[in-house]
């Protein structure tokens, strides 16, 4: 397959010595191999995430993102805008389509990035690493990289709510959403079937600023996946893999439980699958370690 | 009382509805809700809302104004987008939420002790800052936004989490002194002033 292109919109949450940071190097990774190319849109903004409603408004939302779209049309045209982290993808595809279908939004809007010498059309499209690997490449095409299939681990595909919600990927339901099931058999591992907590809530940005009652969904999507007989959760957002993982210590002072379960990213198996080391994985980010898969990266 | 709450009762003395229709990220859509609490029973934090979705619509057409800009319920949203997907009418509540969060906070009506209230406009200042999140300074001022011994008590049960994300490379303290941001930092100010500037004269102009 010829080299692909696309405009690259990483976020905070990515960025060196952030709190999603071994996503980022797994993504990179994971790219390598599919021959993917991809080109940051220069001077990102934040896009202000799905708690920044309270301070920023509307206009002053869609404008954060515009900013970014705008600078992608500038930098790198004519390519998908292509984000990692759900919320990312989420304001900035929501920007998209309300900039495209109400014109005065988009006036307005080009109003207000005028200031800094921009302009946005808008009418590219804006989407999620799981849609680029499902749609442009397909499971067929990325099962043929697997060098070292995933056997013997058995992993709960933990979707979580923005990347299946309000937009999710084509041809999926909202209620039970299969793809990440599908690329967990396609690395040659073992998704949990019928995993019930697959897109239940873990409390998002709420997590900080409600823990008790964020925490009492966390320990719901764990147990669940225990229950399942996972050895470790698969998910594809950076803020259900921080809530998921690293509250499992007070969790278990709450709850009596004794949770600690690995939590990766689906591009740190597809990295580890596709012959990757440890540190290539980014598998030397997480803090609960994944043993069984750094077994398989060791070998 | 701020000045523009004070404001905007005189202006839709008579309609609470019309002022959310005019003022309230798409607030048109309130009308269209059927009380059918699909929203409600899909919300992860469901029992914690004084006011469930269906109620808070209701309220705003019965005109409980103080009730419904007051409540911590909208702050309960976790912007799952569950609602959103099973609503049969197909309301964007989680935006409408949103907001009435927005509005409550800019009449200065919404609950001063809410912790997402707090936390929502602190993640707003850090990131419209440098235009990027800086999550250690963000977490340090959530730890002590209820001042400092509570922020030190706070500090020490967060410490295991903060230790495992630097050991693992995934938090810095080198964000205190710098971190990352945008390079046209200023840019990025007038753009958002003038968004806001531009929303400011818009709810202005309407006449309902």
């Amino acid at each position: 397959m010829a080299k692909k292109e696309y405009s690259f919109y990483p976020g905070c949450s990515s960025q060196k010595a952030a709190s999603a940071s071994n996503y980022q190097t797994s993504v990179l990774t994971m790219c390598e191999t599919l021959d993917v190319q991809l080109n940051e849109i220069p001077d990102w903004n934040c896009c202000s995430a799905s708690i920044g409603y309270a301070g920023g408004g509307e206009l002053p939302r869609l404008a954060l993102s515009a900013r970014n779209i705008a600078l992608s049309e500038q930098a790198n045209p004519g390519q998908d805008i292509v984000a990692t982290c759900a919320a990312c993808w989420l304001a900035t595809k929501e920007t998209q389509e309300r900039l495209h279908d109400d014109s005065s939004l988009m006036e307005e809007t080009n109003q207000a990035l005028a200031e800094a010498g921009l302009e946005v059309q808008a009418d590219g499209n804006i989407r999620h690493m799981v849609e680029v690997l499902i749609e442009d490449f397909g499971f067929d095409e990325l099962g043929k990289h697997v060098k070292k299939p995933l056997e013997g681990i058995k992993i709960a595909g933990y979707v979580g709510c923005q990347t299946n919600r309000p937009f999710g990927i084509a041809g999926e339901s909202f209620e039970n959403p299969m793809y990440l099931d599908k690329l967990v058999e396609t690395m040659g591992a073992d998704p949990v079937e019928n995993y019930d907590k697959k897109v239940q809530c873990c409390g998002g940005a709420l997590a900080f600023s409600e823990p008790d009652k964020s925490q009492a969904l966390i320990k719901e999507i764990i147990e669940a996946a225990y229950d399942g007989g996972a050895d470790m959760i698969v998910t594809p957002c950076p803020v259900c893999q921080m809530n998921v993982e690293v509250y499992q210590g007070q969790i278990n002072q709450k709850y009596n439980t004794k949770f600690e379960i690995p939590v990766v990213y689906y591009s740190q198996l597809m990295s580890v699958a596709y012959g990757a080391g440890v540190k290539e994985a980014g598998l030397d980010g997480q803090v609960i370690r994944a043993t069984k898969l750094e077994e398989i990266a060791r070998k | 009382m701020s000045n523009l709450n004070t404001q905007m009762i005189e202006k839709y003395r008579n309609s609470f509805l019309r002022e959310v229709e005019a003022n309230v990220e798409e607030g048109e859509w309130v009308k269209m809700c059927m009380q059918c609490g699909v929203c409600s029973g899909s919300c992860p934090f469901g029992p914690h809302w004084e006011h469930p979705p269906q109620e808070i619509f209701m309220m705003i057409r019965a005109g409980k104004r103080d009730d419904v800009l007051t409540s911590d319920s909208m702050w309960m949203c976790t912007s799952c987008y569950n609602c959103i997907v099973r609503c049969p009418r197909g309301l964007p509540i989680t935006h409408i939420m949103h907001g009435l969060a927005h509005y409550a906070h800019r009449l200065g009506l919404a609950p001063k002790e809410n912790p997402t209230h707090k936390f929502a406009i602190k993640f707003w200042d850090n990131l419209t800052r440098t235009g990027r999140v800086n999550e250690l300074k963000l977490g340090l001022a959530l730890y002590f936004m209820n001042g400092f011994s509570e922020g030190i008590k706070t500090s020490l049960k967060m410490k295991d989490i903060g230790l495992g994300m630097w050991k693992t490379k995934r938090l810095s303290p080198m964000e205190i002194v710098g971190g990352h941001k945008c390079k046209d930092v200023s840019g990025l100010h007038k753009i958002l002033a003038k968004a806001r500037e531009i929303e400011e004269s818009k709810a202005q102009k309407f006449s309902g």
